[in-house]
């Protein structure tokens, strides 16, 4: 059962935020809601009459339009194209549907150009158009799925006041988030999930971000620990002056990769912030060995492994938590047991001269289940089967398991939990006391400044600015990743100070 | 845990006892429609059975199958679709029998200079797709299928008089000349007219067995799985893939050019112009029926064999022996169709237990949970 005895109450012209742990079961109610899963019992309503929905289709034409995390847009084609897409029958696919956009999009003050390719347009520009594709479709109420997941803190606040816009016409919004503070700043009423079942709602006005996130959690969260500096003076990473390059479709070349040069040194965390895709995926694959660099030294210890197979520098004591779990991370139709010895074959106690050790693995499996946490009946189910969550937490545990000396983590808390979140920032920080050097890649700002001992922020590919993550805020952070600070970056304050 | 297992074993043989049903439903309308006796064809193929020389032709050629199907399935495991079996075996055959004939050897050594002949072809004529889809980004689809074209038309060149071929006396046929004595693998011998077994039928066994440990026991055997099931994340997780993609297409090959040998060694010793064209192909659907599984496919290899076998008793009671033929195509149609909806079944159905199962409290006792 991935859900039982929820009760939501969703009123007319309010945001309403929906906040749970992973695995708590909020995709699936929303999957209920949007007609992609049908419930076992139970009734919906929507303004007064009982519905039941059999396909996505059903609850469009009540009027419940839903925003995925993932955008589902064509990149080669316009945002009419995509607008009308599914939808020719609406309002054509000329001039009408034109004039329907743009009509919406000023209502809302989206601001959407019906002619841009969806490719030129940035991750915000792109949530917009999904936003406008589910109202040109005559929603009233709109789910959206961790919208602020990828924005960075501007765009963020511009969403909220989008939704405020939509609110004030009086549509409906349910919003899902993980992030506290955003809940509290733009809802109207909270309800918590937990367990697959409401636990309660809470007033955004009088609540605070812990007490949320308690409720959430279902007990008191672990204090956050004092914040002692580990970093020493013996280099684990050197890389100097890395540079990458890659042909794009049309045969060009570019770089993406520029002139990058860090140290990482025994016991610290370096933080990298930006925005996705300004060459965060290229520096990791280059240290991991995933993509062979075009110039520039990379040193682990004391070895060059500039041009090491991935092996190598796994069996060196290179850790890799990765963006995309699904694609990088996991074997999802294999068993935990399976994935616990993915990346690490080699290495003890997975296998002995060559032959597998079916025995050590699984035992070891089921002790890094019992570690982390990780929320399973059995490490014969597939990985597949297991919530997001739970998923990252096994891949930490593994990762962790053969005592690395540089942990990359890209995103290691991305849709996990606060509960769980709390325990995967507890083990980096434990391993970083023993001397374990981190590349953090993240953008969960609040997540890199606290965890991080060095910020630095990636641009088009080049390291643009560095920060102290004991001053900084995201703003100013934020404000850096779309290319208008450069340099040290420092409070103005301190600025004035200087 | 024990019902998961139960469970994945009841999934596993869901598949191809769906598959079956179907085909065998779907050929029955076939005989319907034709205006066949659709019960009467069965009872003579089951029949054909309880005959022991039947029995050995169907084990025999069941050995012959198995090994050209574990030749797909390696494919099959990381997602390479080596379709070029056909032409590696039939290359490999020729050239071995051709290499066999020309040189006499002490027993022993005689068998393992033709079976590694016939592997190093086998492994060559796979090996150039395998370079060329590492190096060009060929597709293995594309460049197997064009070389066993290119097999066809070289095995005939080579096998002319002119060449290396020998025409016997009194005959249309061209053969590669008759391997000496010291150079048949010999076979079980089943009694007085009923033949007897290939010897090399136990080596397709033994090979099945050494397929089942390296795929599952090893660290290269893991890899390669890893590759099959999600190519990213084995590269992530260390695998070399261009090297991955050579070496099973390399081995793939090796084993196609074994699956010559059954009948080179232990029946026709020379490669001659009847030699059996096809069972490349046949592989492919005895490896899709039989899940890639050293198991599964001895079962299909048997099933397969059968249908082949017993159906040439058809002709015989005036019934067309491509029924079989129907048949086989039906399997090859419902296999594909079933395990796809087999398998999301499973997963959904896993995810919802697993769901289940943690509200329910099932979920292994976690430090976190044992401390509160």
């Amino acid at each position: 059962m991935a859900n039982h005895d929820i009760n939501l109450t969703v009123r007319k012209g309010t945001v309403h935020a929906l906040c749970g742990e992973n695995g708590a079961g909020k995709s699936t109610l929303m999957k209920i809601l949007y007609g992609m899963q049908k419930p076992d019992e139970g009734t919906i309503t929507v303004d007064g009459t009982q519905v039941s929905f059999a396909t996505p289709g059903d609850a469009i034409e009540r009027g419940i339009g839903m925003v995925h995390q993932h955008f589902m847009l064509a990149d080669n084609l316009t945002v009419l194209e995509n607008v009308v897409l599914g939808g020719e029958k609406l309002h054509g696919i000329g001039a009408k549907a034109r004039k329907k956009i743009l009509e919406i999009s000023d209502a809302y003050g989206l601001g959407v150009r019906p002619d841009a390719l969806v490719e030129d347009l940035g991750v915000a520009d792109r949530q917009r158009v999904e936003i406008l594709k589910v109202l040109y479709r005559g929603a009233k109420i709109l789910i959206l799925d961790e919208p602020t997941a990828v924005l960075v803190p501007q765009e963020v606040d511009a969403l909220f006041a989008n939704l405020r816009e939509l609110k004030a016409e009086g549509l409906t919004v349910i919003f899902i988030s993980h992030k506290l503070g955003e809940v509290l700043s733009v809802a109207d009423d909270i309800t918590v999930i937990r367990r697959g079942t409401t636990v309660g709602t809470a007033d955004p006005s009088s609540t605070t971000p812990r007490q949320l996130a308690e409720l959430m959690v279902g007990s008191e969260l672990p204090s956050p620990e004092t914040r002692e500096s580990t970093v020493t003076e013996v280099p684990m990473l050197k890389v100097e002056n890395l540079r990458l390059t890659a042909t794009d479709p049309d045969g060009v070349v570019r770089e993406v990769l520029a002139g990058i040069d860090f140290t990482i040194h025994k016991g610290e965390v370096l933080g990298i912030a930006g925005v996705e895709g300004n060459g965060q995926t290229e520096l990791i694959d280059a240290l991991m060995g995933l993509r062979d660099p075009d110039g520039g030294v990379i040193t682990l210890d004391t070895d060059d492994i500039s041009h090491a197979s991935t092996r190598k520098r796994r069996e060196d004591g290179i850790g890799y938590i990765p963006e995309d779990r699904h694609r990088q991370g996991l074997l999802l139709e294999s068993p935990l047991w399976e994935n616990r010895i993915l990346g690490h074959v080699t290495e003890r106690p997975n296998s002995r001269r060559g032959v597998l050790d079916l025995k050590a693995a699984r035992q070891d499996t089921e002790r890094i289940v019992r570690e982390y946490d990780v929320r399973t009946p059995g490490i014969e189910v597939t990985a597949a089967s297991l919530s997001g969550g739970n998923q990252q937490k096994l891949i930490v545990g593994r990762e962790m398991s053969h005592a690395p000396k540089l942990l990359i983590a890209a995103h290691p808390t991305r849709g996990v939990d606060v509960g769980a979140q709390a325990q995967i920032w507890d083990r980096i920080r434990e391993a970083r006391h023993e001397g374990l050097a981190v590349l953090l890649i993240s953008a969960d700002l609040d997540e890199l400044i606290g965890l991080s001992d060095t910020l630095r922020v990636m641009f088009r590919g080049r390291l643009v600015a560095d920060a102290d993550p004991a001053t900084i805020t995201p703003e100013e952070l934020g404000s850096a990743m779309t290319g208008a600070a450069t340099g040290h970056l420092e409070h103005p304050e301190d600025g004035d100070a200087r | 845990m024990r019902k998961f297992d139960k469970d994945r074993l009841i999934l596993g043989l869901a598949g191809p006892v769906v598959a079956l049903v179907v085909a065998i439903a779907l050929t029955t309308v076939v005989l319907l429609v034709s205006g066949t006796n659709p019960i009467e064809p069965y009872r003579i193929m089951f029949e054909q059975v309880s005959y022991t020389d039947v029995q050995v032709l169907i084990v025999n050629q069941a050995g012959i199958y198995y090994l050209a199907a574990l030749a797909v399935a390696i494919g099959f495991r990381m997602n390479l679709f080596n379709i070029g079996v056909d032409g590696q075996y039939r290359l490999a055959a020729m050239l071995s029998a051709l290499v066999g004939a020309s040189i006499e050897l002490p027993g022993p050594l005689h068998i393992l200079l033709i079976m590694l002949v016939a592997m190093l072809v086998g492994a060559f004529w796979a090996g150039i797709a395998g370079i060329l889809k590492t190096t060009r980004g060929v597709s293995e689809v594309v460049s197997t299928i064009m070389l066993n074209a290119i097999a066809t038309a070289l095995v005939a060149y080579l096998i002319l008089p002119k060449n290396f071929g020998v025409q016997p006396e009194g005959s249309n046929n061209l053969t590669t000349g008759e391997i000496a004595e010291s150079g048949w693998f010999p076979g079980l011998s089943m009694g007085e007219g009923a033949g007897e077994i290939y010897g090399f039928t136990f080596v397709a066994v033994a090979l099945g067995v050494l397929y089942w440990f390296v795929l599952n026991r090893t660290r290269f055997g893991f890899d390669l799985r890893a590759t099959g099931a999600s190519e990213s994340a084995a590269q992530a997780s260390g695998v070399d893939a261009k090297k991955m993609i050579l070496t099973s297409m390399l081995i793939s090959g090796a084993v196609a050019g074994l699956a010559g040998m059954p009948t080179l060694l232990g029946e026709t010793h020379t490669y001659s112009l009847d030699f059996p064209a096809g069972v490349g192909f046949t592989g492919i659907t005895i490896a899709l029926l039989g899940r890639n599984s050293p198991i599964g496919i001895a079962f299909s290899a048997l099933l397969i064999a059968f249908l082949d076998k017993s159906s040439a008793s058809l002709d015989q009671h005036g019934y067309e022996k491509e029924i079989a033929t129907i048949m086989q195509g039906l399997i090859v149609i419902s296999v594909v169709v079933s395990y796809e909806l087999v398998r999301r079944y499973g997963l959904r159905r896993q995810q919802q237990k697993v769901g289940e199962e943690l509200a329910a409290g099932g979920a292994i006792k976690t430090d976190k949970e044992v401390a509160a």
